[in-house]
């Protein structure tokens, strides 16, 4: 099962490659990993995108917490939570595709930030399935590139991760 | 203002900070090696006599010799290595320690801060390197930061789950100036060790215990590195279960106690095998049910029963094994709060159930599956240890490597005290009997020390015979000499049709005369009867290093054993070959 799992870390030198290293030492999967500092510099807070059985995500989080660095960790999915990722889409803008690709954008609430001539960079904001969904929605062949961060997490209400 | 040259009259070299900080934290010895990056270092070592420097002949068998010293006293082991090749040549020893929980603080040159990166001479990315093998690991980029850092390496190496902990220094560094201020606590927020277990978990635990009809007590290294010996013999006694320790925690529980019932796993006695599967309350105390121990967890799982489980780290709860009553603290702390409430408790054992179930033990301890079959002429290697353990009354400091004599020294010397055996057990590293030795000698000056060894091992760090002698060890190796890599060979018999593939040890040399061009004694014993006359001789030579060549018979294999991927009851017996 997918879980994310957010952590404050201090903000040093090689504390993201002890976190990276930790995942891939022990063969843990690795979705995607987001990370920069917070509103206190001494902090970094990151999110990780993860998936395994509970035995697994119970050791990911127990390993986690063990490092030297991290101060706090908490798995998102034990509560209600909200989920956000950014990604940015270049597609085709010529002819017929001009018109789709501004309606698709439309349709889930993207943004147009860059026109060219033949082409558009779409900004869509939502949870991981919602950006899937946007990919799955546009035609193939418009897809000229496209980036994505990685999702950051936040818990509902007041389940607050801070220390 | 820079930090280049002295402001003050009170500002030092970072250089002599570093050994201002080691006499704070009453570091007794330095196992190290010099080059150029630790060179302002070494200038200072010169000029201080607060700790001894033990210069080794390879920066492996520094960091192994601090660890072993750490294993025999509880302090903190300090090693010191330059950058580059000596950083590398450190990794082994720190990998080895770490696997085994040791308590170290690693201190490594680094080439200068401006050269970093620029694939300098001698450099290495030395926390790089280290990150997945040390317990935390820091670059020190600033003279101020010296002092800080080192009170919180050894803080780190020392507490909660100990480990080794690597600080690396920049030559330049070593260079500035600042003021000395040693803090004199720690505080940091993302580290906080626990101590205390929980009460409820506690009391629960001890409820399951006193309720069982088969229990059972299995602890590990964690009980030897918590110095809870004394804490879990009171509550072993106190119910008359029977107890096992793992090859990590002999010496935890005494050996010739009779509720001892042996080593248990892949080379444990049937009875500690057999009682471990059968049980139906297990508690484990600092140990982490890995392969080794449980082999095939499924096969573990197939029994039913209820495991308490007391470790000071957390991720070692539910790792292998689902744990159904985890109490997480220092297991000093949790054995005496268990020890108080036992003593305040009304229920008592199940008197009829325990019997029934030593009776049950007492069955399978009939099968006697440590006896081997001796011989007149021959030298059987179990026979060298069994003597060995006579000769030194159970009291030696007993190093080994790793392989067929790491398992019979495990099996036969029998281990009444905790820090007396002293060999790699999660790593397996071959090489690290004889700098052990060196650890535990210098710990324990006046104790016997042993070094029960292979030909294969002790070849891996011979060069420490020159180290031995520098600083007159009166270690006595007990080379068990099969002209085999033993364990490899045992595996090929067992596993691969007797195909000894490169398992042969050629061209040995001539070790009594190894042992005299570096200044020691060498001794060839050919035979059984020769073994406990020459092991009195060699004890009775107190100050002198012993180098004792033990010809021993080559086809002898190590029973009991559990098949890889097999289940413990699944053991072969000597008497199945």
């Amino acid at each position: 099962m997918k879980h994310i799992i957010s952590l404050l870390m201090e903000n040093e030198a090689g504390a993201l490659s002890r976190v990276a290293g930790l995942f891939s030492a022990r063969a843990y999967n690795i979705e995607s990993l987001t990370v920069a500092p917070t509103e206190d510099a001494t902090l970094s807070r990151m999110t990780i995108v993860t998936s395994g059985s509970d035995e697994v995500i119970e050791q990911i989080i127990k390993q986690l917490n063990k490092l030297v660095d991290v101060v706090k960790v908490l798995d998102l999915n034990d509560g209600r939570h909200i989920e956000r990722e950014l990604m940015l889409v270049k597609v085709k803008a010529t002819g017929p595709f001009r018109e789709e690709m501004k309606r698709m954008s439309d349709i889930f609430r993207g943004r147009i930030i860059d026109v060219a001539d033949g082409s558009y960079t779409i900004e869509v904001t939502g949870s991981c399935s919602k950006l899937d969904a946007f990919l799955e929605a546009l035609d193939k062949a418009a897809i000229l590139e496209t980036v994505r961060t990685g999702a950051s997490g936040i818990g509902r209400g007041d389940r607050i991760l801070k220390i | 203002m820079d930090d280049r040259t002295p402001q003050t009259t009170h500002q030092i070299s970072g250089a002599e900070i570093v050994i201002r900080c080691l006499q704070e934290e009453k570091v007794k010895f330095v196992f190290g090696y010099p080059g150029g990056a630790v060179l302002h270092i070494y200038d200072e070592i010169f000029k201080q006599d607060a700790f001894k420097h033990i210069l080794v002949r390879h920066e492996q068998a520094a960091v192994h010799a601090a660890d072993a010293y750490a294993r025999a006293t509880g302090d903190v082991g300090v090693a010191l290595v330059t950058s580059g090749p000596g950083a590398t040549n450190a990794v082994t020893g720190i990998a080895t320690a770490y696997m085994d929980s040791i308590p170290l603080v690693v201190i490594s040159g680094q080439v200068p801060t401006p050269a970093i990166g620029m694939d300098a001479f001698q450099e290495v990315d030395m926390v790089g390197i280290t990150r997945p093998c040390v317990k935390h690991n820091f670059l020190i980029k600033d003279v101020k930061d010296i002092a800080p850092t080192l009170k919180k390496a050894f803080y780190i190496a020392a507490t909660g789950r100990p480990g080794p902990v690597v600080v690396d220094i920049p030559k330049d560094i070593t260079a500035h100036f600042a003021k000395f201020e040693y803090p004199a606590t720690v505080e940091m927020r993302s580290y906080t060790p626990i101590m205390k277990g929980h009460s409820g978990q506690i009391k629960k635990a001890l409820k399951l215990l006193l309720e069982a009809k088969r229990p059972m007590i299995y602890t590990g290294g964690g009980l030897v590195l918590g110095d809870a010996s004394a804490e879990l013999v009171k509550l072993a006694r106190a119910l008359g279960y029977p107890v096992t320790n793992t090859l990590m925690g002999l010496g935890g529980y005494p050996a010739t106690n009779n509720q001892f019932v042996g080593m248990l796993g892949m080379h444990g006695t049937y009875e500690a095998n057999m009682a471990m599967q059968n049980c139906d309350v297990l508690l484990a105390v600092g140990a982490r049910f890995d392969d080794r121990v449980i082999g095939n967890p499924g096969h573990f799982y197939s029994k039913d029963r209820t495991i308490i489980h007391i470790d000071v780290d957390p991720s070692s709860i539910s790792k292998r094994v689902k744990i159904d009553v985890p109490i997480v603290g220092h297991v000093q702390s949790v054995l005496s709060e268990m020890n108080d409430l036992l003593i305040a408790e009304t229920r008592k054992p199940d008197a009829d159930a325990i019997k029934s179930w030593w009776e049950q033990i007492d069955l399978w301890r009939e099968k006697k599956s440590l006896v081997y079959k001796n011989d007149s002429q021959i030298i059987k290697p179990q026979y060298v240890v069994e003597k060995l353990w006579e000769v030194t009354k159970g009291d030696a400091y007993v190093t080994s490597d790793v392989g067929q004599h790491q398992m019979w020294a495990a099996q036969y010397y029998k281990f009444d005290k905790p820090r007396r055996w002293i060999n790699s057990g999660g790593l397996g590293t071959m090489g690290v009997g004889l700098p052990y030795a060196m650890g535990c000698q210098l710990a324990a000056p006046d104790a016997m020390v042993a070094c029960i060894t292979g030909e294969g091992s002790i070849q891996m760090n011979i060069q420490e015979l020159s180290t031995c002698h520098q600083f007159r060890l009166p270690i006595k190796v007990i080379l068990l000499n099969n002209r085999y890599l033993g364990m490899v060979r045992q595996w090929q018999e067992f596993f691969y049709e007797n195909r000894y593939s490169e398992s042969y040890m050629d061209s040995l040399p001539d070790f009594v005369k190894l042992a005299e061009s570096y200044g020691h004694i060498g001794m060839n014993i050919e035979k059984s009867a020769d073994v406990e006359g020459a092991l009195k001789e060699a004890f009775d030579m107190k100050d002198r290093f012993v180098f004792m060549n033990f010809i021993t018979d080559q086809k002898e294999n190590v029973f009991p054993m559990v098949p890889n991927g097999k289940g413990l009851s699944e053991m072969i017996l000597a008497g199945d070959e």
